[in-house]
């Protein structure tokens, strides 16, 4: 799936992450990111986000995340509404593995 | 006896934080909002959300409910593509009029259902019932699928359908309470009452709880988990409920040793009704784990 635009989905409330995603063409996967957890998680956060991106296709885009504690669920179901709002498109969520 | 559904407890779909704890408190059933509590805007992040958490999370022995957004909106059609795959026990129908809404439902679920190879029939439904339409078509609507396991009323559009507002004494919703309770139990299915919105308001909450379990209900929607114990508290059987009970199958056993078909208990007469009822206290008592020893 291509990033058209940019796509944020999610809130600062705990348990949750906002995730802000938009294009970097050619570039790769670039993730910065801002957790509650960081020192525990960061790298499960980060990991979460790349094989979510990596399912839906997506290689290059820049994800900014900030995160307040949110489970590995929470993460893939804002990766995939942000990825959908940029791309404009409505995978429905069993397309992705 | 059939699965305890006293309690129903609201989990607004889009609140990772809530979707995470919200076995924690104990209710019977929880029931993942998509509907009322989503504003227009999030409606695709809280099916994501409530689809990633329900393959996710285990909630143990449960009851789990998707509410969705009905198939007259743009959301409800996705809402169930993604709902059925995420294999909740139920999904939750609001503002059903027709039973021909419920066929919809049902039709739409056993698509998905054999596209994905699933069982036919793993899913069940329920039906929320919310306007003077769907309490005039209740028995229908009770009748219209197999899956259905029970009828709900939705009290705050109905009473803004009959062009009132919700009393204390609620006696803008007795008729619908009767009609939707007679629907249910005609079809043998459950009766769920509807959320009491003031959690502040324990005096009429009690009030309200007592009053929709003498009319026969199962159960009642929750919207704060503070609700739950005063429910389950009031919907267990009494001590002396028990007692009596275990005095009424004792004595029809001993009767039924000696083939006598009617027998009296401290002057009055036991008979089948009777008996019935009392064996229903004694499996809900040991439902409920209440001690009766």
């Amino acid at each position: 799936m291509k990033i058209h635009d940019v796509g944020i989905a999610g809130t600062l409330e705990s348990s949750d992450i906002i995730i802000h995603i938009e294009k970097n063409e050619g570039k790769g996967i670039e993730i910065e990111l801002k957790s509650t957890v960081e020192n525990q998680f960061g790298n499960q956060i980060r990991k979460v986000i790349k094989e979510t991106l990596q399912e839906l296709g997506v290689t290059d885009a820049i994800v900014r995340a900030n995160d307040k504690g949110a489970l590995d669920c929470t993460i893939r179901a804002r990766v995939l509404t942000a990825v959908n709002r940029s791309a404009h498109s409505n995978n429905l969520p069993w397309e992705v593995k | 006896m059939g699965r305890l559904r006293r309690t129903m407890l609201y989990v607004p779909g889009n609140h990772p934080g809530m979707i995470r704890d919200a076995h924690i408190y104990g209710s019977d059933s929880i029931m993942f909002d998509l509907e009322d509590s989503v504003s227009i805007k999030e409606k695709d992040a809280a099916r994501h959300l409530v689809y990633q958490s329900l393959k996710t999370l285990d909630y143990g022995n449960t009851e789990i409910i998707v509410r969705v957004n009905g198939l007259n909106t743009p959301y409800g059609k996705d809402d169930f593509e993604a709902m059925v795959r995420a294999i909740p026990d139920a999904i939750r129908l609001p503002k059903t009029e027709t039973p021909e809404d419920i066929e919809e439902a049902d039709e739409l679920i056993t698509r998905i259902e054999n596209q994905i190879g699933m069982e036919r029939g793993t899913i069940k439904l329920m039906a929320a019932i919310e306007s003077a339409l769907g309490v005039i078509n209740a028995y229908k609507i009770a009748t219209a699928s197999k899956r259905l396991i029970g009828i709900a009323i939705g009290a705050e559009d109905f009473v803004t359908d009959l062009k009132t507002t919700r009393s204390p004494e609620g006696i803008e919703l007795l008729t619908a309470r009767s009609q939707i309770l007679f629907a249910a139990r005609a079809a043998g299915i459950d009766a769920i009452d509807t959320v009491f919105s003031d959690v502040n308001d324990e005096e009429g909450f009690i009030r309200e709880v007592r009053q929709i379990k003498q009319m026969g209900y199962d159960g009642k929607s929750i919207i704060n988990p503070r609700q739950i114990d005063i429910v389950h508290k009031l919907f267990s059987p009494s001590e002396d409920e028990i007692r009596k009970s275990i005095r009424i199958i004792e004595a029809i056993k001993e009767a039924e040793e000696k083939g006598s078909g009617v027998i009296s208990l401290d002057g009055k007469m036991i008979d089948k009704p009777i008996v019935e009822r009392a064996r229903r206290v004694l499996e809900l008592a040991d439902a409920v784990k209440v001690s009766y020893c």
